[in-house]
């Protein structure tokens, strides 16, 4: 299984991605650029955190609008696996592949610092390796990560809400606001995920914590072992 | 030659932070009067073309495809002529 990291100006996570799917999956990867137009050669896509293009007008609504992403709308289109971690979750947003929007967190600040959070979906291809009711702890690193659905109702997945360590979903658990105390979303299919938190910071114990490795696994077992979602 | 201006704003409804936030300070600043802001975009536009029409539907594409998000937000475009240059 092959893996592409998509590099927009302004990526800033994508050796980070890169790095946990070479040496720690031992997974074949190789990086995409905003300009390519073509994912032949890749079995899944992975839209790196960072601040493409300065998260000018709206976090990822430059980003949304490259070459690249044609590509992976087209790519997604036909049921292939896309992640985007943080910015690359405004991205997909901003591109349509994922209902809603990120707006400003209701304390306007950037928050950077562990988050509980809660699984609730496990047949998404990056979920399936996951327990539901699961508890992971994930950093988070953002300013724009408070969703919101779309007016006329979410008809996508909710896959990860902030929680309490008992996995209670509270007011207080919230860190930004998000509708539904929402971490991660799917699009209805599954195989769009889109998540604010970073698991490729978390797939490590030398960096704290492997709670994240297991987004990265459950695709590829997935893959692998062709268990079927979508 | 035409500028337009494009105003995006925060669909009703939609929570604004910045607004809010902006609001209590000028209530701590003594305006009191102050029931509600909201915080939105300014864009301007130079336009190389005379045709108001065409240029107001090019506009409303820019706006639909890129300059605001429908999902959280509404705009408005105002188009002024200018001769010369």
């Amino acid at each position: 299984m092959r893996f592409g990291v998509v590099r927009f100006y302004g990526s800033n996570c994508d050796r980070d991605c890169y790095h946990v799917v070479s040496r720690v999956l031992h997974r074949p990867v190789r990086y995409v650029a905003h300009d390519e137009s073509s994912l032949d050669d890749v079995d899944c896509v992975i839209l790196p955190g960072g601040f493409s293009y300065g998260d000018y007008l709206r976090a990822g609504a430059m980003a949304a609008r490259t070459r690249i992403m044609a590509a992976v709308e087209e790519f997604a289109a036909a049921g292939n696996p896309v992640i985007g971690i943080c910015n690359g979750f405004q991205v997909l947003c901003e591109a349509g592949l994922l209902p809603g929007a990120l707006m400003v967190n209701d304390g306007l600040r950037f928050i950077c610092r562990p988050s509980l959070v809660r699984v609730e979906d496990n047949e998404t291809p990056f979920t399936s390796g996951l327990q539901p009711g699961a508890v992971m702890s994930l950093p988070i690193a953002h300013q724009w990560g408070n969703y919101r659905p779309p007016p006329d109702g979410f008809r996508g997945r909710i896959v990860l809400r902030y929680s309490a360590d008992d996995g209670s979903v509270t007011p207080e658990s919230n860190p930004n606001g998000s509708w539904q105390n929402v971490a991660a979303i799917a699009n209805a299919r599954g195989n769009v995920l889109g998540m604010m938190p970073h698991p490729e910071r978390s797939s490590e114990s030398i960096l704290g914590g492997e709670d994240g490795l297991g987004f990265f696994s459950s695709v590829v077992s997935w893959w692998e072992g062709g268990t079927s979602y979508v | 030659m035409i500028k337009a201006s494009v105003y995006v704003t925060l669909r009703p409804g939609v929570l604004d932070p910045q607004g809010e936030t902006i609001k209590s300070s000028l209530n701590d600043l003594g305006f009191s009067e102050v029931a509600g802001v909201r915080a939105g975009k300014y864009l301007e536009l130079d336009l190389d073309t005379d045709d108001v029409a065409a240029a107001r539907s090019r506009l409303d594409d820019m706006c639909g495809r890129l300059l605001s998000n429908p999902v959280i937000e509404d705009y408005t475009v105002e188009i002024e002529e200018r001769r010369g240059s």
